[in-house]
């Protein structure tokens, strides 16, 4: 072993980058991964299970193909937020943390992707959309139609 | 200059300076979000169509997100030419007037960068403009920046992320070299306490002390965290310093590791940044490379690993000792202090944790000296501060000032006043943590101290502004909405007395409140501060009574008069 690893913990940080990774290829946690993830890990089921549901960014449930995440940060609810929200719901007729029946988009709400200077944004998977207005918002979502 | 870093450095010149046209486009994820990669994309294919000679690149971001995109043209030998507010086609008008003229347009040039300072090396180097330009304004003298005081932000727009090189050659890695070879773990605590830095991460803890605390507890397996889960909403300091200059970081935390004795680290990053992750991914992969990370660094016999964590959306795993059960491996569940992590931190033992911009502001203090630093900003609170200035502010934008600078003159000198011809009634600072300061208190100063005793606190420098049009009931019920659903839920005072708060508040602003419900407020918001296991529920009351103390015309307003007087809530409904 190399010096500088002997104080590594093997484990640091593991679960949450097992249940990333998982996440990241199905979109969600589906519950034999998880399991999976606890046998490899050598890891208490009830740990990585409690892990899974504590945190925001993971879910059980299957989800659409583009997460669209309208930011409810500060920034963006003083600047209209809640607006752009509404109009959102009506458009794709859901609500937050549902999926769209052609599971095109599931809808969320974040507190703040960080690009609060433009606010208010949106942001379809990994792409930040700034300064918006009702109009943008149906180019946006064509877009990923 | 340390020979190992000699080739980076020139090879960083060499990519700062070119001998050719240089353009480049800032393209942190604000840049982003405004348009930057379709500007880009614009310059590249006319810069080809055109055959001009020319490089393009992408940079991280000087902070002036009000103008966006921005795009710098730099001719060679002369100073940078800022051009604000960029789109495809006034990005091909500028490649065309390049390609004809051989000079710079004035249209639209904002500002001339004719000076860099290079804070590190404590040097300064000059560069000519073109006649042409003569009537545009220095970026020195423009008011957003005038007064403004770049230690953490110093690179932050002027050298490419992806770049190593480029940060060496603005003297980066320097302070590490000399600490390891020059100075005893001791020694540079001491200086570090001198600097008489505090954490940035809110709390404003001595760094110094810190360190001090974790290296004299015995043990041979110490750990250092940075912590970049930045939560607060309406902030984003954090994560322009990783996307725009993760070296700075990485060399403040491998400081840090030699100073108390730690072998290992761990960087912690949210997961709403995916540019952030990737940035440092790919900067601490380069440190590795060039021997700055790992075994024997530059040849001191230091050795230290530092890897990524990235977190999956729980605002409470920034508070330090629920990022320690998260790292671990679980759910980020806070513990009772003490012990504070620096005497038993992960895994029990001694952890030194730090915000981003604490360890970036590291080498500075290193390369130029603690008593530099200390006479920057105000006694007891020495240095400087980072604001993002979001909200209903003209000039929003992230902003680096000394502390004890007033709120007006950040406000009005920098921000501009809130540009829309309504007056501002409030900043809140902090985030969920923190209060609304109203704006007849603005001539305070901003220090710890002062934010503190006026109901807020500095926090990690989230600033949002609030002008006549926010209803400051609103503003509070908001808030608790926000810690509500945050509250990890595992001590009883702040689960429930959220969900409380947060229930009065709604009422309030549904015209259903009673004037009995204010002293109620004020009664749950003490037991949960008293009663809560950490500090997200200790604070979270704050933006309740912090209103409450300043604003209680407005809470009466709805209570007595079922009226809102800003027009935002359904009182009558
Ligand atoms: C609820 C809560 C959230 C916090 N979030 C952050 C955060 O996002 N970033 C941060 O640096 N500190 C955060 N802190 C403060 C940390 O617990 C800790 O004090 C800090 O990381 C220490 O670094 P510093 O001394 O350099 O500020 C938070 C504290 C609480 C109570
Ligand atoms: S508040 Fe919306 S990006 Fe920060």
């Amino acid at each position: 072993m190399l010096p500088s690893q002997q104080y590594r913990q093997p484990d640091a940080g593991g679960v949450l980058a097992a249940l990333h990774q998982v996440n990241m290829r199905y979109g969600y946690l589906p519950q034999d991964e998880v399991r999976q993830v606890a046998i490899e890990l050598g890891v208490p089921l009830s740990q990585v299970f409690s892990a899974a549901t504590f945190y925001a960014s993971f879910s059980f449930t299957p989800v659409g193909r583009h997460k669209l995440q309208v930011c409810e940060g500060t920034a963006c609810y003083v600047k209209g937020a809640p607006a752009l929200m509404g109009h959102l719901q009506a458009e794709l007729g859901v609500a937050p943390d549902q999926t769209t029946e052609d599971m095109t988009f599931t809808l969320k709400r974040v507190r703040c992707v960080g690009s609060c200077g433009l606010a208010p944004v949106v942001r379809v998977d990994n792409e930040t959309f700034g300064r918006l207005t009702h109009s943008d918002l149906g180019i946006i979502l064509d877009k990923y139609r | 200059m340390p020979a190992d870093l000699e080739p980076l450095h020139a090879a960083g010149r060499a990519s700062l300076y070119p001998d050719r046209i240089k353009i480049t486009v800032g393209m942190a994820t604000c840049g982003l979000a405004a348009g930057a990669d379709a500007v880009y994309e614009a310059l590249s294919q006319r810069i080809k169509q055109r055959e001009l000679d020319a490089v393009l690149v992408g940079t991280g971001c000087i902070g002036f997100c009000q103008q966006e995109p921005l795009v710098d043209v730099r001719l060679p030998g002369q100073g940078r030419v800022i051009y604000t507010q960029m789109t495809r086609p006034r990005a091909r008008a500028l490649v065309d007037h390049l390609a004809q003229t051989g000079t710079l347009p004035v249209d639209r040039a904002w500002a001339v960068i004719d000076q860099e300072e290079s804070l590190v090396e404590d040097r300064v180097e000059r560069f000519s403009r073109l006649p042409e330009l003569s009537g545009v304004p220095a970026y020195s003298q423009q008011p957003f920046f005038a007064s403004q005081r770049k230690i953490v932000l110093r690179n932050c727009g002027f050298v490419d992320p992806a770049s190593c090189e480029e940060y060496v050659a603005r003297g980066g890695y320097r302070a590490l070299a000399g600490v390891l070879s020059e100075m005893t773990p001791q020694q540079v605590i001491d200086e570090v306490t001198r600097s008489g830095l505090r954490g940035r991460g809110g709390g404003g803890f001595s760094a110094g002390r810190k360190w001090q605390v974790a290296r004299d507890v015995p043990g041979e397996t110490k750990y250092v965290i940075c912590n970049g889960d930045e939560g607060d909403p309406g902030a984003y300091m954090d994560r322009t310093v990783l996307e725009s200059d993760p070296h700075s970081v990485i060399e403040g935390v491998i400081i840090g590791a030699y100073a108390i004795g730690a072998h290992q680290g761990y960087a912690y990053v949210r997961d709403e940044y995916p540019l952030a992750v990737e940035r440092l991914t790919n900067a601490l992969a380069q440190a590795e490379a060039h021997g700055l990370l790992g075994e024997n660094i530059l040849g001191s016999g230091f050795n230290f690993r530092l890897d990524l964590v990235r977190g999956a959306g729980a605002f409470v795993c920034g508070e330090e000792t629920a990022m320690i059960s998260s790292i671990e491996g679980g759910s980020g569940e806070p513990r009772p202090k003490p012990p504070y992590p620096a005497v038993a931190g992960l895994w029990g033992r001694p952890t030194v944790i730090n915000n981003v911009k604490t360890f970036s502001t590291v080498p500075v203090i290193m390369a130029r000296g603690g008593d530099w630093y200390a006479a920057v900003g105000a006694p007891g609170n020495t240095g400087t501060v980072v604001f993002s200035l979001v909200g209903q502010i003209a000039n929003t934008g992230l902003v680096e000032v000394p502390l004890g600078m007033t709120l007006n003159d950040l406000l009005e000198g920098i921000g501009g006043g809130s540009g829309n011809g309504r007056a501002i009634k409030a900043v809140q600072t902090g985030g969920p943590s923190g209060g609304c300061l109203p704006a007849r208190l603005f001539d305070m100063r901003i220090t710890y101290e002062e934010m503190t005793s006026a109901g807020s606190i500095m926090g990690s420098g989230g600033m949002v502004v609030l002008d006549e049009s926010a209803c400051m009931v609103d503003v509070a019920r908001y808030f608790l909405d926000f810690t509500t659903v945050e509250s990890c839920g595992k001590c009883t005072a702040c689960r429930e007395g959220t969900g409380h708060l947060r229930a009065i508040l709604t009422r309030i602003t549904q015209g259903q409140g009673t004037p009995d419900d204010l002293a109620l407020m004020e009664e749950v918001g003490q037991a949960v501060k008293a009663g809560s296991l950490c500090g997200l529920g200790q604070t979270a009351p704050n933006p309740a009574l912090s209103t409450l103390r300043y604003f209680r015309d407005e809470y009466e307003a709805h209570v007595i008069e079922h009226r809102c007087p800003a027009g935002k809530c359904p009182v009558g409904a």
